[in-house]
């Protein structure tokens, strides 16, 4: 572990200021990625800023009907919070299928955003990686690649994004405050992670000297019918092989509209529009949900070890699909 | 012997202690002065250190040494220094011995430092150059390389004509079966703290399975009288024949303190936890013959695994199929293949895990083949004698195993087909194997101390690795002097006790137990002779000693097995019934039960014997499904060296275990009539599970862990 300094900030402004022009600074909040990638010295600050003193902890309804949740709030007071269990659900289920009780009790929302992929060759300092250091080459390809990307991968990382709460989030079209040194702006959040391409060292599209204040929910939460699919290696405490974000709209057996955004596959929660909008005028059938499955998937491409999860991820798309029409019929897990 | 205390059950003497958090582990000892120190591990697995530059960490104030090869002095270059208890045949490991590199994760330079954040630090500006040699890691590509070791414990000797009579069996079965290697991971990291007295003595804290094992080690190491360094280690946060051995961090932490003459302590990371010994990843080969009746003709067991490059560790994984059933023509090889990584390591029921699980898992395919129930085809061919050892059993109540798991699991309901049951999208499966494990007896010597008010204190220099040991022998002494729990001590994890074995091998509660016994019958013995011959009468302990003017009498015993162990087989047998629920799209797999009977002679604490099994089941769980330390052939590494990466189950894995003693009397085994209970729990149950998912959907995998990809 390196040696920081410390620096604690008590309003917004004073963190933006506190990290302009520091590129060795990191924001710190619950800790529970970061803490662990400094023992492992991927990560070295030299300083880091607390914001856990930030007023950024409320949940409040928006003029639209939306929900604000601000950045601070941890991950477990989301999960339970009656307004988001009353209507976003998925979002609760997705958020508890993740990590452990221990960690969701400290982990912070914008935290869970900016979380580092779990790639096991970017957490060890002996295998080159490119996302660690750029250039440096990528050890995963051709190596230990079980929980590697099939789609939107790049020659240079093949690393996927680990959370859970931010496929449900993708599949609820949320939106991304950040707060920077030239004001307020808003991102959707199927632009917030990025692609790894030939920057994979670099994870989302918030600028280093910009911190996220809240993740905005819009009105729609799909209550009714949704469902959250985690497939994984054991039954808690294990990052998704593949998961599927699952939410439909209906219409007298007539499926009006359905979103489907995946997890484990893609170096971001991975949502295609354009495949996920031929769910709309189609009746909710096991045919419908397999050809809908097969166009999410198509371009996958494995790399080794992962083969498994293209015809998987087809198959928890499918299972996503059936529990969310049966949300309400008990067949909901 | 009465049943007061010895049968009841009797929770942990050390609970307390241990929740409350006021257990003292070894690297929880802080004495003033005490140094820090920090392990750089190898990023290669095979080549040489090209240079080190320790500039930049030594430049830190308060940085005080960085050991590397290059400035270590006075270490013995004879190897057999280097040898303890436990390990095998060869050459073992020299910490910071010379600039070869021979495994990935080697322990290559400590960094001492005030502080061990400063340590830390200081660890990571130190720059190491190597010279990259080519490694193997994989066993397979090796495997043709098999060499035939000097074993510790040889493979049977052949029988019959296994060949001849395979080739003859009208049903026939041959699978090869690949299984991992696992780690054994306790929660306790492996620490030491070393206080240095300024006299030249030391006391090491360690976290060991056995100090005199240990003391010896560090002894013949550094040329130390063994009256001059004592190893104390009262509380082990699990072992599970980890430490066994006395591992670098215990070398280094002893090195540093007798170079900079002060106390220093040295404790390993969970990623350091992956850079010695391990269950070794093994090949397998089976063939099975049988008469149509099911009748055992042939059989073959053939394993190869993994061994280092200086060490031959082997164990016996092939010796259970000439045991478990009757058959007269059987043949039998281990070998070893030499890989690029630390020596192997007992692992909780060494070799049986891997063994039993493939003896287990061919027996359930002979029975798919011959159409006949899997538990009739056990019974039709139970071995009444070790055909091994041409010797009776001193006990075997398998056969009550069976018949009381299988009652209470259930088991004559199944409907041998596969893919026969379901629940919505779950495929129901049923499987069962046998477990078999050792009921070794071993030398141990022990020391009751009774004073005039009537407090017992007996000790011995054994561990308690979490399995109870101290809790039973607290029973057993109680028990002989027929004195109250809370009368009564029991010390151990000390050097300057009496002479006990390494503990492992489930040979403690009988070894060391009887041990215990004898030396309290020792001081009952003496306090009768005080008294004297005379009428029946009742009189106190405290009584006696007071009236003999006696503050205390003291009596040590040591025990050994009896000549009657010559004659006869000792093991402890066990019965393991599993359901799984398949998910017949996603492949993910769940146990919702197991059940396992166990004769394991008396239990001399149904709750402890009952935790033992209930933590090996869900060990068995973890080898079935989970476990697997994956290595990258590429660069040579374990790449699941965390706790998050490196599975095994946690309690949402884990559903109604069922464990059942089996009423077992074995009078030769040991004079406590108790077998060890600590391995036998998981023998059997990889073999259960994997068994039952077959049973759920038609497909064999045989090599484990059988994670959701194998069945998709």
């Amino acid at each position: 572990m390196n040696t920081f300094t410390y620096t604690r900030v008590d309003d917004v402004a004073s963190a933006v200021r506190s990290i302009a022009g520091d590129g060795a600074a990191r924001f710190i909040a619950g800790g529970t990625n970061l803490l662990d990638l400094m023992k492992e010295n991927v990560e070295r600050p030299s300083r880091l800023i607390d914001i856990t003193h930030l007023p950024l902890r409320a949940i409040e309804s928006t003029s639209d009907g939306g929900l604000r949740i601000g950045a601070l709030v941890t991950n477990t007071d989301v999960a339970y919070h009656p307004e988001i269990e009353r209507r976003y659900p998925l979002l609760s289920r997705a958020i508890l299928a993740g990590a452990s009780a221990q960690l969701r009790n400290m982990a912070s929302v914008g935290g869970n955003l900016m979380q580092r992929t779990r790639c096991a060759y970017f957490y060890d300092n002996a295998t080159p990686c490119n996302k660690r250091t750029p250039g440096a080459g990528c050890s995963a390809i051709g190596g230990f690649t079980r929980y590697h990307a099939i789609l939107g991968a790049s020659e240079h990382c093949i690393a996927v994004h680990p959370s859970d709460m931010c496929v449900a989030l993708a599949a609820l079209d949320a939106v991304v405050h950040v707060t920077g040194p030239g004001g307020e702006r808003a991102i959707a959040f199927e632009d917030f992670h990025r692609e790894p391409g030939n920057t994979p060292h670099i994870d989302t599209n918030k600028r280093s000297d910009e911190i996220i204040t809240a993740v905005e929910l819009p009105a729609r939460g799909f209550s009714e019918l949704y469902a959250y699919v985690k497939v994984r290696d054991r039954a808690s405490y294990a990052f998704a092989l593949v998961s599927v974000a699952a939410s439909l709209r209906m219409n007298a057996g007539t499926i009006e509209e359905g979103r489907v955004a995946l997890g484990g596959v893609a170096h971001k929660p991975w949502r295609n529009r354009t495949a996920e909008s031929a769910l709309a005028g189609q009746p909710a059938s096991r045919q419908t949900f397999e050809r809908v499955a097969d166009d999410l998937v198509r371009g996958a491409r494995d790399c080794g070890l992962n083969a498994f999860k293209i015809p998987l991820a087809k198959r928890a798309i499918v299972r996503s699909l059936e529990q969310a029409v049966a949300t309400n019929r008990g067949g909901r897990r | 012997m009465s049943t007061h205390h010895v049968g009841q059950p009797i929770s942990r003497v050390d609970g307390r202690l241990k929740v409350s958090g006021e257990a003292k582990y070894a690297a929880d000892y802080n004495v003033p002065n005490l140094a820090h120190g920090c392990v750089i591990s190898s990023e290669i697995a095979r080549g040489t250190i090209a240079s080190i530059d320790a500039g930049a960490a030594l430049a830190l104030p308060g940085v005080l040494r960085v050991f590397t090869h290059e400035n270590t002095r006075g270490l013995p270059w004879f190897d057999g220094s280097y040898h303890d208890e436990s390990a095998p045949e060869g050459s073992p490991f020299r910490p910071l011995y010379d600039e070869e590199i021979e495994f990935s994760g080697q322990p290559i330079a400590l960094v001492v430092a005030e502080t061990f954040e400063l340590a830390r630090y200081a660890a990571s500006l130190v720059r190491i150059q190597y010279a990259r040699a080519t490694h193997q890691t994989n066993l397979q590509a090796e495997r043709h390389a098999a060499y035939e070791p000097k074993h510790r414990t040889p493979p049977p000797d052949p029988r019959g004509d296994a060949a001849r009579a395979f080739e003859a069996a009208p049903v026939r079965i041959e699978a090869d079966f690949l299984v991992p290697v696992e780690h054994h991971n306790p929660i306790e990291l492996f620490g030491a703290t070393v206080v240095w007295h300024g006299d030249g003595t030391l006391t090491v804290y360690d976290k060991t399975q056995g100090v005199l094992n240990t003391q010896q080690y560090l002894a013949n190491v550094f040329g130390f009288g063994t009256r001059d360094l004592r190893v104390i280690s009262p509380f082990v946060g699990g072992a599970f024949g980890s430490a066994l051995r006395p591992h670098y961090h215990v070398f280094l932490a002893v090195l540093a303190a007798r170079e900079l003459k002060r106390s220093v302590r040295v404790s390993m990371t969970r990623q350091q936890m992956f850079s010695f010994g391990h269950r070794p990843t093994t090949w397998q080969r089976v063939k099975l013959g049988a008469s149509r009746d099911g009748t055992m003709q042939a059989l073959t067991h053939d394993a190869v695994a993994e061994t280092s490059q200086f060490e031959d560790f082997s164990e016996a994984v092939v010796n259970w199929s000439g045991l478990l059933y009757r058959c007269d023509n059987a043949s039998f090889s281990h070998k070893l293949a030499r890989l690029d990584l630390f020596t192997p390591m007992d692992m909780r029921a060494p070799g049986a895990t891997w063994g039993v699980y493939a003896l287990e898992c061919a027996m359930d395919e002979l029975a798919v083949e011959l159409r006949i129930d899997p538990l009739e085809l056990r019974l039709k061919n139970y071995a009444e004698t070790d055909q091994n050892e041409e010797l009776p059993f001193s006990s075997k109540e398998l056969r009550a195993c069976y018949r009381q798991a299988a009652e209470r699991f259930g088991w004559s309901r199944r409907n041998p087909e596969p893919r026969s049951m379901r629940d919505g999208h779950a495929l129901i499966g049923w499987g069962m194997a046998t477990g078999v494990w050792e009921a070794m007896q071993v030398p141990a010597t022990a020391r009751a101390v009774l004073t005039a008010d009537g407090t017992l204190t007996v000790s011995s220099a054994t561990a308690d690795i979490g399995t109870g040991t101290g809790t039973i022998m607290t029973q057993i002494a109680a028990e002989a002097l027929g004195l109250p729990i809370s009368n009564v001590k029991f010390v151990l994890g000390d050097s300057t006790l009496p002479t006990a074995p390494i503990e492992g091998g489930s040979w403690t509660a009988g070894s060391v137990g009887s041990a215990v016994k004898a030396a309290c019958d020792k001081v009952r013995a003496r306090l009768f002779e005080l008294e004297g011959p005379g009428e029946k009468h009742a009189m106190s302990l405290t009584e006696i000693m007071r009236r003999s003017g006696l503050s205390s009498i003291e009596e040590l015993a040591t025990t050994e097995p009896s000549k009657a162990h010559e004659k006869y087989s000792l093991y402890t047998h066990s019965a393991v019934f599993a359901e799984v629920r398949v998910d017949e799209d996603l492949g993910s797999v769940t146990v919702p039960r197991v059940v396992s009977a166990v004769a394991g002679g008396r239990v001399l604490n149904p709750k402890t014997a009952r935790s033992q099994i209930m933590g090996s089941i869900v060990w068995g769980i973890g080898m079935a499904l989970q476990e697997e330390s994956v290595l990258d052939h590429v660069v040579g590494r374990f790449m699941t060296h965390n706790l998050a990466d490196y599975h095994f189950p946690v309690h949402a894995d884990v559903h109604d275990i069922d464990v059942i003693f089996v009423d077992e009397r074995d009078d030769i085994v040991n004079p406590l009539g108790a077998k060890g209970l600590g391995e036998i729990g998981v023998v059997g149950v990889g073999a259960a599970i994997a068994n039952a998912v077959y049973h759920a959907t038609g497909k064999r995998v045989r090599d484990l862990p059988i994670t959701l990809d194998k069945l998709l």
